[in-house]
């Protein structure tokens, strides 16, 4: 979320917590948050001296570099620090988003790859704050069992949607056919040795720093594989249902952020004293029109609308289709009290904008806990950013936190309400059985389709 | 695991108890002050000595030693009693007492975490712990009662709508406490709160996943319920007595009394063992059949035909054992090929899971999980070693054993859309026909 945690322009170490220039309540509201939360150390003083020493020897974990690229610099070195900050954050928001852009132009499998490396890149910010909390640097192989566990955490994952979607691709390959069904026995070894290296690493005096060092990492994966997993999911669906949400959360951020700005007045929640209920009001219904909008431009395009199959015969991906109901135009009723505003009896409408109706909704009333999570968290650990990667605007994981619950919302949308059991999932499943069984299915189904009528008995090959 | 820890039985021979647990402390090279912390949170784990009266008044006589040893023993045969007569008592009583196990081992772990962070004034941990338990225990019980009972779902009109929507309502649940536990983050707090957070959840994950995965195996036979679990039984007593007839080199530091000889010997007996038990079980109906609910009965049954796996099967035996035993031939069910896998697992990926448990136990400086049982600790002691074991079965049977099941591929496949039965149709027909098995017989059906 848009916090305004002003970026050191340039920060030392220690002097993270001194009275930065003074940029409005904003710093104000941290300072306050800060000493109060010193007060934990007390609770955690009670049990295990290992906590109380990480609690004082850590002040904060400020970013150390400042990542602003020099051009910037010299271009803005004329600006008061305020409108500084301002501007390189402005400039980063308009870069990412053309970043994005440009990657939905290259397709959808650049669009996997970049979900992969940004599922990473969070592991990676988390474990490392992980490490600084704990001081576990000299953990043997606590790194190396973390990265491993990633890796065969995707791989199951990885493999249960490759498997899915290439099933043509992959019955023609005898090692890939090999490695598809026995899957889960391989995914579960790998796991396993990952599990028996743990317990035989730990080390006399660490046993509580790598036991809680092995939960949070579990905890990680927990968070971010799955979330990226399902977002693949989403995207194979069809792009729409990975774009929609996505930019609903980020318009969301971006208009709560402009109408507590413009209109803010009454504090929304303790945890983050800058969000205000205008914003937040304000904000979701902007949300709700941009979704509703966006959902209508993108519904006219085969390319955003069709599932994404891979073609054996081309050896790519393919989003060609015809499209499916939901994005088709319907006409629709008006209500009685609409007809008289907008004097038309009736409305042409995509279907697919009542669900982005749900599904800005949830982004604006139930995405901004996953950010509240975030905030809870960074407090927890003193720490105001989880990294420095993008200058302006922190880590990685303080773009995608309210992204945490859309990804896992939208899937569970489509599995519930849009369409049923992955039809790639079943043909795959049957290509597996025996003969004997397939055979026999293959004489159930023709019964089956013959009797609805969607297959001609004539037609034979 | 049988670690020799001994309980504290009260008075009389507490001296000589705590110069054995300082013993222990010295030979775990714990430093002074992780010693220390322990002497004080020991009162915490032993305080209350279940042993009921009767036993203690019957064993008074005897030295505190061989007093422990009885009512080791004694409840040690208690509870193999205990589950014979539940699995006499059929499926549903099983499924019932593994959701039990499950409650108990969840609530002991959360307990620990109570006491570890003096978390007791934290607003609506217990409640939200209780509550996120409830809710992953009806997504997964959602999602098993729908896939057996297919047809009895289909017919209700509530149990209907809520087995379509399931998903949806699951995670709302867990919404509905993750925004509670977002709300009810406190300033002081937040640190606490995070590691319960996510110390529920890690249990959560331990716990009720492998709690359905049991419950998954006996699904499939009550075999693969029985014989996993008595193997892991099995070798803790096995690994055990040869450890303490020939122990000599110590295994691991992480258990200071496991011994090689203990591992091996254990090894070896277990495979016998399961060889055994799995010849045994293999005979009757009841234990190889899948559960199947009837329908017009109402109830459970295993009755069925016994598949391969089950049926007695001629193997000829290597030249090898042919001379030593002198005989061509032996007839064996293909289960117990099996079984040598499952006693394997059992035996030697099994005991990380103990040493996963005691490494736990030694970071939190807790003696036992908790004091249900009396001379054994609590449920999670217990069940320490077979954490992985239901994984493994689980996985192992969708691997090695059956593939996907027919039926349920045929209900899923009448859900979806005509155009995509259509596609999948065709598939498998161009599948078919690739493979020869398509003649013009079946295409004129």
């Amino acid at each position: 979320m848009l916090e305004l945690r002003h970026r050191g322009g340039c920060p030392g170490p220690g002097g993270a917590v001194a009275p930065p220039p003074r940029e409005g309540e904003a710093a104000g509201g941290d300072h306050e948050t800060e000493s109060t939360s010193d007060k934990e150390t007390d609770i955690d003083d009670r049990y295990g001296d290992l906590d109380s020493r990480t609690d004082s020897d850590i002040p904060e974990i400020p970013p150390s570099s400042d990542r602003t690229p020099e051009i910037l610099k010299k271009a803005l070195s004329g600006l008061s620090s305020r409108w500084k900050n301002w501007w390189i954050r402005g400039i980063l928001t308009l870069t990412m988003i053309s970043v994005f852009f440009l990657i939905i132009y290259m397709g959808s499998f650049m669009l996997m790859l970049l979900v992969l490396g940004i599922q990473v890149k969070c592991f990676h910010e988390i474990i490392t704050i992980g490490y600084r909390v704990y001081r576990s640097y000299d953990l043997p192989w606590f790194r190396t069992l973390s990265w491993y566990f990633l890796l065969c955490v995707n791989y199951f994952f990885y493999g249960e949607t490759v498997a899915d979607y290439f099933a043509t691709f992959v019955q023609r390959e005898e090692q890939l056919q090999f490695l598809i069904r026995y899957h889960r026995f391989i995914s579960f070894a790998l796991y396993l040795a990952g599990f028996c290296m743990f317990v035989l690493s730990l080390v006399k005096k660490h046993y509580r720093l790598q036991f809680y060092m092995f939960a949070w990492t579990h905890v990680t994966l927990l968070i971010t594989v799955t979330q990226s997993h399902l977002v693949i999911q989403n995207l194979f669906e069809g792009m729409i249902w990975f774009l929609v949400p996505i930019s609903s959360v980020i318009c969301n951020d971006i208009t709560a952020y402009l109408f507590g700005f413009f209109f803010g007045r009454t504090p929304l929640i303790k945890l983050s004293p800058k969000k205000t209920w205008e914003g937040f009001i304000g904000g979701f219904f902007s949300t709700v029109v941009f979704g509703f909008i966006a959902a209508y431009v993108l519904s006219k395009y085969q390319y955003f609308v069709c599932p994404v199959e891979y073609r054996s015969d081309v050896n790519s991906f393919v989003t060609e289709c015809e499209p499916s109901e939901l994005f088709k135009l319907q006409s629709y009723s008006l209500p009685p009290f609409l007809k008289t505003v907008l004097r038309q009896e009736t409305v042409s409408l995509y279907p697919f904008q009542i669900h982005s109706i749900a599904l800005s909704t949830f982004a604006s009333l139930i995405g901004p806990f996953g950010g509240f999570f975030a905030s809870g968290f960074k407090r927890a650990f003193k720490i105001k950013d989880f990294a420095n990667t993008i200058p302006g605007h922190g880590g990685i994981m303080d773009r995608f936190d309210c992204q945490y619950l859309m990804a896992t919302f939208v899937h569970v949308y489509i599995t519930s309400f849009i369409r049923g059991p992955n039809p790639s999932k079943v043909l795959q499943q049957l290509l597996v059985l025996q003969p004997e069984q397939q055979l026999n299915i293959y004489k159930t189904l023709k019964t089956h389709l013959i009797e609805k009528g969607i297959l001609q008995p004539a037609l034979k090959v | 695991m049988t670690e020799l820890r001994q309980r504290a039985v009260r008075e009389p021979d507490a001296p000589p108890e705590d110069k054995e647990s300082e013993s222990e402390a010295k030979v775990d090279g714990e430093t002074a002050s992780d010693s220390e912390s322990r002497a004080e949170t020991a009162p915490l784990s032993a305080s209350a000595d279940d042993t009921p009266e009767v036993l203690n008044r019957a064993l008074s006589n005897l030295s505190s030693r061989w007093k422990n040893w009885w009512v080791r023993g004694i409840l040690t045969l208690a509870m193999i009693a205990f589950f014979f007569i539940i699995i006499y008592l059929g499926p549903m009583v099983l499924m019932i007492i593994v959701m039990c196990v499950q409650i108990k081992c969840f609530h002991e772990i959360i307990t620990i975490g109570y006491n570890v962070y003096h978390s007791y004034d934290l607003p609506w941990f217990r409640t939200l712990s209780w509550y996120f338990l409830l809710c992953v225990n009806y997504f997964f019980y959602g999602e098993t009662v729908t896939d057996y009972f297919f047809t009895l779902v289909q017919r209700e009109e509530p149990l209907r709508i809520l087995s379509k929507y399931h998903r949806f309502i699951s995670f709302t649940l867990y919404l509905i406490g993750f925004c509670m536990f977002v709300l009810s983050l406190v300033k002081k707090h937040y640190r606490l709160q995070f590691y319960m957070f996510g110390w529920t959840h890690v249990t959560l994950l331990i716990v009720v996943t492998q709690s359905h995965l049991v419950i998954h195996n006996l699904f499939e036979g009550m075999i693969w319920f029985i014989v996993p679990i008595s193997c892991v039984i099995c070798n803790d007593i096995m690994a055990y007595m040869f450890g303490f007839f020939f122990g000599r080199t110590p295994l691991i530091k992480l258990s200071p009394k496991k011994t090689w000889e203990g591992f091996i010997g254990g090894f070896f007996a277990t495979v016998v063992f399961g060889l055994l038990l799995s010849y045994v079980m293999s005979g009757y109906r009841c234990f190889v059949c899948p559960v199947e609910y009837n329908n017009d009965t109402n109830s459970f049954t295993v009755d069925c035909e016994p598949s391969d796996l089950f049926r007695l099967q001629e193997y000829n035996i290597p030249e090898v054992i042919q001379s030593v035993i002198g005989v061509t031939t032996v007839w064996m069910y293909p289960f117990q090929i099996h079984s040598i896998a499952l006693s394997t697992f059992a035996s030697l990926i099994g005991p990380f899971g103990g040493f996963f448990a005691s490494g736990f136990k030694r970071a939190f400086k807790i003696k036992d999980f908790a004091n249900t049982i009396p001379g054994h600790g609590g449920i999670m002691d217990r069940f320490d070693c077979q954490y992985l074991m239901a994984t493994f079965v689980n996985v192992y049977i969708a691997s090695f054993i059956r593939g996907p099941n027919p039926s349920k591929l045929i209900q899923q496949f009448l859900t979806l859309r005509p155009d995509q039965q259509l596609h999948i149709f065709n598939t498998l027909r161009s599948h078919l026909a690739d493979k020869g098995m398509l003649t013009a017989a079946t295409e004129d059906e």
